[in-house]
């Protein structure tokens, strides 16, 4: 069988961890191709119906990538993601998805190695959880999950 | 006189009045009453009874009172405005009076939160300082809080409790004065181990003239063992527990500590009965009721005043 | 404002789950203001209901819909062209919005998904602390501005009981003693006189004790 490949949304904040990719890149780290970037302003205004609604659209794993503690260029809006994640993890947890399926990071736009190392990391942790149990409903009606999976 | 009340009648006389509480069984066992009510005779003038203490379900206070009252003793009802409604509370006061109790104290109760039934909704349709009011206005006008006439007022004689430790202290005068206000014939306090800081309220009563107004009955409360100090210092709100008093019972020995605790609660009955305005000691041994003779003894005050 | 608290997922999947198609209702007013059930969690919670359902492999459609104010006639009716289109309402409304959808469509399910929680302030962001009991008599002149029937454990009019410790309540140390902030209150108004006038037994017809209440005003009623 084909190896599963996990479509991944990493919202990434401007002034951290969307530079550290812009970074990885042009030091030519291998990073999987699975992490789709969407760039925000920062990660405060990655708001919980982000998250879930890229995982509701098909997306396997979602993570969020803000600035190290006590460097966001808008003060706290890391910690403010931070806690949505949380909050998210716990949701999906009760539907019945799974709250590992999102994760919060922090790095610095220095960092491309560890932006690198993190979408690795994630689409491996991803790819072992298997596809978003959403969709494998989704694409077969009428059967339950675990059946199907 | 207010009422017909054997304790009113000692303090009037002026010599110090003893108290002391019978918590009721948590079953149907009158046996276990009288068990408990018996080791108080001869040794207190009236027995509280307590009101489903710490919101845990007993017998009615109103139905042990009248085991004690058939014993010849003398009970003191203690009723608590989480349970019932004025309503209630009102035909309860009926009850008891017609079977001879006229001794009885307003509280508020303990939270439900506390006891076995945290599910429970509390009343609390009046507070404390209104069920003092109603108490009086129905012995002393003949009305029920309604306002319609009572066909043969209970005539109680009307106590109330009053913690000095609580917070905030610049406060605990102030409540007090609100219950004289409202009627109230005696008060006994909360247990006192912190004996300065009762003897500070006391002469905030004693400046407002409030002694004058009000019998105050100390409360004492015999520390069975260090872990009891402990616990009341640590867990019991309300409660005021110096450090010097766990560390002095801690000191001696595992056996002695009871006897300690003895010596202390006679030390603190010594000191008090010299306070202006201590018009007595409510004795609360709880668990322990078999030694409230052997205090009450040994602080000399046996025998009890007949009349 | 009236704040809620969403209900456990668990129990909104349970209720709805025996229906295909979902009215799910928010409203705009209190509700919004406390994060439990505007536009926002109305969108969050489909986001949820639909991807549970989706892994289940159970049909489900949601039809989002905010109102201005549920619980106004008015409003209630701009439901009427989606309503037949729905099995059954989740409302995200207090539980006079959904009680007013209940009327409005006789033989429709409405469903509540929020649990009306009480009248209150928000004491900062994410917050939000018992304020009113909807006594119907207000007494705050007398007390300095702080409620004791709502904010007291005991609803003590003649307050603090013996379990006030350190500005606490006996029953939790996260609650303020309200007698403590009265007396603070008092003291910073300069009438601490008015912590001994005794306040008279409450009459309770004001609130629920007489049953339901309602409020008319003749000049604007029609």
């Amino acid at each position: 069988m084909e190896e599963f490949q996990p479509v991944i949304v990493a919202f990434c904040c401007h002034y951290c961890a969307y530079t550290a990719a812009d970074m990885a890149g042009s030091k030519r780290l291998h990073y999987p191709a699975n992490v789709k970037i969407i760039r925000v302003p920062c990660t405060g205004k990655v708001s919980a119906l982000h998250m879930m609604e890229a995982l509701r659209k098909g997306a396997d794993g979602v993570y969020v990538a803000g600035c190290l503690e006590g460097d966001c260029h808008f003060r706290t809006g890391n910690t403010r993601a931070t806690k949505r994640v949380a909050y998210v993890k716990k949701l999906l947890d009760e539907i019945g998805i799974g709250g590992e399926r999102v994760e919060m990071y922090a790095m610095s736009a220095g960092m491309g190695e560890v932006f690198a190392r993190t979408a690795s990391e994630f689409t491996e942790k991803i790819r072992r959880l298997g596809p978003n149990p959403a969709r494998v409903g989704r694409d077969n009606p009428g059967c339950a999950t675990a059946a199907c999976s | 006189m207010k009422t017909e009340s054997t304790l009113e009648k000692i303090l009037v006389s002026g010599q110090l009045a003893v108290t002391s509480e019978c918590g009721p069984p948590r079953g149907a066992l009158p046996e276990k009453v009288k068990e408990k009510a018996e080791m108080l005779r001869g040794c207190v003038d009236a027995v509280n009874v307590t009101d489903n203490q710490t919101a845990m379900v007993r017998m009615s206070s109103l139905s042990a009172c009248i085991l004690i009252k058939q014993m010849g003793l003398n009970p003191l009802l203690q009723m608590v405005t989480r349970d019932r409604n004025r309503l209630a509370m009102q035909s309860e006061i009926l009850g008891a009076y017609s079977h001879g109790i006229d001794n009885m104290l307003c509280l508020s109760g303990d939270h439900p939160r506390f006891g076995d039934h945290p599910a429970a909704a509390a009343v609390h349709d009046i507070d404390s300082v209104q069920a003092v009011d109603m108490v009086r206005q129905m012995r002393d006008e003949g009305l029920f809080q309604g306002g319609q006439k009572i066909d043969g007022p209970p005539k109680m004689f009307i106590g109330a409790a009053a913690n000095p430790f609580a917070d905030p202290f610049e406060l605990r005068v102030a409540r007090l004065a609100k219950k004289v206000k409202a009627g109230v014939d005696f008060i006994q306090t909360q247990c006192i181990y912190n004996v300065d800081k009762f003897e500070k309220w006391m002469e905030g009563v004693r400046d407002r003239g409030l002694d004058e107004k009000v019998y105050i009955l100390a409360g004492i409360t015999p520390m069975k063992s260090a872990g009891m100090a402990k616990y009341m210092k640590n867990k019991v709100p309300g409660m005021d527990v110096p450090d010097e008093v766990v560390k002095r019972i801690a000191g001696v020995a595992k056996e002695n500590q009871a006897e300690e605790g003895m010596k202390m609660c006679l030390e603190t009955i010594e000191r008090l009965r010299n306070v202006k305005g201590v018009a007595g000691f409510h004795i609360m041994a709880i668990e322990w009721e078999h030694k409230v003779r052997e205090i009450v003894e040994r602080a000399g005050l046996l025998p009890r005043p007949v009349f | 404002m009236i704040t809620a608290e969403r209900k456990p997922i668990e129990d909104l999947i349970n209720s709805v789950s025996s229906y295909r198609r979902i009215l799910l209702l928010g409203c705009n007013e209190c509700v919004t203001v406390c994060s439990a059930g505007g536009r926002k969690e109305v969108a969050l919670l489909s986001s949820a209901l639909q991807m549970h359902f989706m892994k289940e492999g159970h049909p489900f459609e949601i039809k989002e819909i905010t109102l201005e104010r549920q619980c106004d006639p008015e409003y209630v009716e701009e439901l009427v062209p989606y309503i037949d289109q729905a099995d059954a309402v989740l409302s995200m409304a207090c539980g006079c919005g959904v009680q007013e959808v209940a009327r409005r469509f006789k033989e429709k399910m409405v469903l509540p998904a929020v649990n009306t929680k009480f009248m209150g302030a928000s004491e900062r962001q994410g917050v939000w602390a018992e304020r009113c009991a909807g006594c119907g008599d207000c007494v705050l002149g007398s007390t300095g501005g702080v409620c004791p029937i709502a904010r007291c454990s005991k609803q003590l009019l003649n307050g603090p009981c013996g379990g006030s410790g350190k500005g606490k309540c006996e029953v939790d140390s996260d609650i303020d003693c309200a007698w403590q902030l009265i007396w603070d209150r008092l003291k910073a108004l300069g009438m601490t006189e008015k912590y001994e006038e005794n306040i008279p037994a409450k009459d309770w017809r004001t609130g629920r004790g007489a049953g339901p209440r309602k409020i008319v005003r003749e000049d604007l009623a029609s």
